[in-house]
């Protein structure tokens, strides 16, 4: 029995019923089409969400005031205002914590030259750029010292940089914060989109004394919005946690049995939350299309079984001019596998482009990586193994004389 | 690969010993009705012979034609093959046996439709492991023989019947065999091209010492015979040696 042959065979099967093989073909285009499309949708969504995690700092904590069970608790609320830059001071002292920023915030109005702008200015401590794990793009952040002497300097995040510099270089430049002149020392590289899908580039950073003293003001002098709180290792965040909470129960002189008044949030916690859901997501599109390769598989099987019994006759003179079952076998299999490999093939071209067409009119992140490309590939197959086998078997095993008296 | 060796000089080439086939059928209500078609056939045919089959439409000849070319197996009694016992061969030995020994011509020419004459005479060489290219030049060899050269090309549908059969007695002789099967080959022809094809066998039998076996209603074909034999509802009735 000679394989090469045996192919051929096959191959002029093929050609001799295009449209039953085109139209067989299109279930398996579409199918690894969709796996493929669906696929780099998810790892798309998944790079995303790991890009955001790895920009937004590592081991931490954002600590808010208010009670985590009072119910009509919001992040941002400002009517609580329990927390205090000290506070933050005094955990930054803790054993298992690195550093800690304290931060009060407002909307402000901004104006450069003709330009206006409104925006949410945060007021924070020199450390909150590492802490946060925010990358210069042009310029410097403010330093301990402008700290101390509350200076009039401000580091803007991209998308704010843009909207009121344009092309133009900000830094030096001198924008008026609600109309104080405040001098340009650096410019953030751009995070895109946090978490919650808060634009986070669209922000201008000034020392916290600046704020306090004149700009968010305060009717509770030291009190805060919130504060980054960063761990010192992954490992012990959790006694971080209770460290935090026992200090400020302490502090805040809250008694045993009393609810806090703050609440600590583990934002690395979040970000798994989220990971996992990413995954669920990759995995859910991803079963969802393999339906639809499912579905073009028992296509082909029943192509092929309709195949089998409308060329039995073939199969029996060719059985009785000497071939044996394997060599039935194989032609039959070789037919079902060429249509699959071909058409994976194809809806893996489709799928490429159509995930290309999606990135572009969505705007969204897709990934296409060679383990997916493979996957689809070897899926195809595998369908064209399993659905083409029972057919080729079936023809494989006629009696020869049956086969030639079939009508 | 155990498969027998045929070769001319073996003795005999076929043997049946008390040969019987049922059939077994569904009726109406799904009961099993056992039809037996041959009964007790005892044969034994040497090589170099040229021998026809006649009997009634009905009367088994088909049936035993297809148990002698491997394509069906018998329901009791034996056949030996060239001093092989057919029954103890697997699938791939008869299979081989088929494509390297017996060369079988239907009365429906059984051509594999869209492709060429010359690719159907070549495809038992395929099945034997020979490349394409030689296959093709041996199958061109064996339509020359045949007087098909110029219409190596043609498909079957593009083949008058006389073509047809005798594209397909190209491809029983393509590799050679010391048997040709052949039931009724000549069934659906005319007189002129089934006396052409007669000539055909009888040249091949005469000339290359094959051994024919050929299934017929006529006795103008049956006369280019050396033996009849003839059966009557399943059973030998006639065996004689043809004397014209
Ligand atoms: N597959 C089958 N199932 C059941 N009965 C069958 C089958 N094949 C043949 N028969 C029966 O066996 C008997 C002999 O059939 P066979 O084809 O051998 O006859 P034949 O001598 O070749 O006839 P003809 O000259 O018409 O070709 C018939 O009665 C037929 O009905
Ligand atoms: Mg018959």
């Amino acid at each position: 029995m000679n394989l090469f042959a045996i192919f051929g065979e096959a191959l002029r099967a093929l050609r001799q019923n295009r449209m039953r093989t085109a139209l067989t073909m299109l279930g398996m285009i579409i199918g690894v089409a969709a796996v493929v499309l669906m696929l780099s949708i998810g790892e798309g969504a998944r790079t995303k969400i790991n890009e955001t995690i790895a920009a937004m700092g590592s081991n931490l904590f954002i600590v808010v005031p208010g009670a985590t069970s009072s119910g009509g608790f919001s992040f941002g609320s400002g009517s609580v205002r329990t927390l205090t830059i000290s506070d933050a001071y005094a955990i930054a002292e803790l054993p298992s914590i690195n550093a800690t920023a304290p931060v009060v915030s407002g909307t402000v109005q901004l104006n450069y030259a003709a330009k206006n702008w409104s925006t949410i200015v945060t007021g924070t401590t020199a450390n909150y750029f590492e802490i946060g794990n925010w990358k210069m793009e042009a310029g410097a952040a403010f330093t301990e010292s402008d700290l101390r002497s509350a200076a009039r300097v401000v580091v803007l995040g991209s998308v704010t940089a843009k909207n009121l510099f344009g092309d133009e270089d900000p830094v030096g430049k001198t924008l008026r914060i609600t109309n104080r002149p405040f001098q340009v020392a650096g410019v953030l590289m751009a995070k895109g989109q946090s978490l919650t899908g808060r634009d986070q580039d669209d922000t201008v950073v000034i020392p916290i004394t600046t704020s306090e003293r004149q700009v968010t003001g305060s009717q509770f002098p030291g009190s805060i919005r919130y504060m980054l709180v960063q761990g010192k290792s992954a490992t012990e965040m959790d006694i971080a946690e209770i460290e935090i909470t026992q200090l400020l129960r302490q502090r805040h002189r809250i008694a045993k049995g009393k609810e806090n008044d703050f609440t600590v949030r583990n934002l690395t916690a979040i970000a798994d939350v989220a990971t996992d859901a990413a995954k669920v997501m990759s995995i859910v599109l991803g079963a969802i299309a393999s339906v639809s390769l499912l579905v073009g598989g028992i296509g082909i099987m029943n192509i092929m079984l309709v195949s089998v019994t409308e060329r039995t006759r073939e199969i029996g003179i060719r059985m009785a001019i000497g071939a044996n079952q394997r060599a039935i076998l194989v032609q039959f299999l070789l037919e079902a596998m060429m249509i699959c490999i071909l058409g994976g093939l194809i809806g893996l071209l489709i799928g490429i482009g159509g995930a290309w067409l999606v990135s572009q009119a969505a705007d969204m992140l897709i990934v296409i990586t060679l383990g997916m490309v493979g996957l689809a590939f070897l899926f195809a197959s595998a369908v064209g193994i399993f659905f083409g086998f029972y057919p080729a078997k079936k023809a494989a095993s006629l009696n020869p004389v049956d086969a030639l008296r079939y009508e | 690969m155990t498969a027998p060796e045929i070769t001319r000089t073996s003795n005999p080439l076929i043997q049946i010993n008390n040969l019987c086939k049922n059939y077994s059928l569904q009726d109406a209500n799904g009961k099993t009705i056992t039809n037996q078609v041959l009964f007790d056939v005892n044969l034994t045919i040497n090589p170099g012979e040229f021998v026809t089959i006649m009997g009634h439409s009905g009367s088994g000849k088909s049936t035993l034609m297809n148990i002698l070319g491997c394509l069906d197996i018998p329901t009791s009694g034996s056949y030996w093959l060239a001093g092989k016992n057919v029954a103890t061969l697997s699938s791939n030995e008869l299979a081989r046996i088929r494509n390297q020994h017996i060369g079988f011509v239907f009365q429906g020419f059984n051509l594999l439709k869209r492709m060429t004459a010359l690719d159907n005479v070549a495809t038992p060489l395929l099945y034997a492991g020979i490349n394409r290219t030689l296959s093709r030049k041996r199958a061109l060899e064996l339509l020359r023989q045949t007087g098909l050269e110029n219409f190596a090309l043609h498909q079957p549908n593009q083949l008058s019947g006389g073509q047809q059969q005798r594209v397909a007695i190209s491809r029983a002789l393509i590799n050679n065999p010391p048997l040709i099967l052949a039931d009724e080959p000549t069934g659906n022809l005319d007189s002129q091209t089934s006396n052409e094809i007669m000539l055909l066998f009888q040249k091949l039998n005469r000339d290359q010492g094959i051994t024919i076996v050929l299934v017929t209603h006529e006795d103008d074909i049956a006369a280019y015979a050396k033996r009849l034999i003839r059966l009557k509802d399943g059973r030998v009735i006639v065996d004689k040696n043809n004397t014209n």
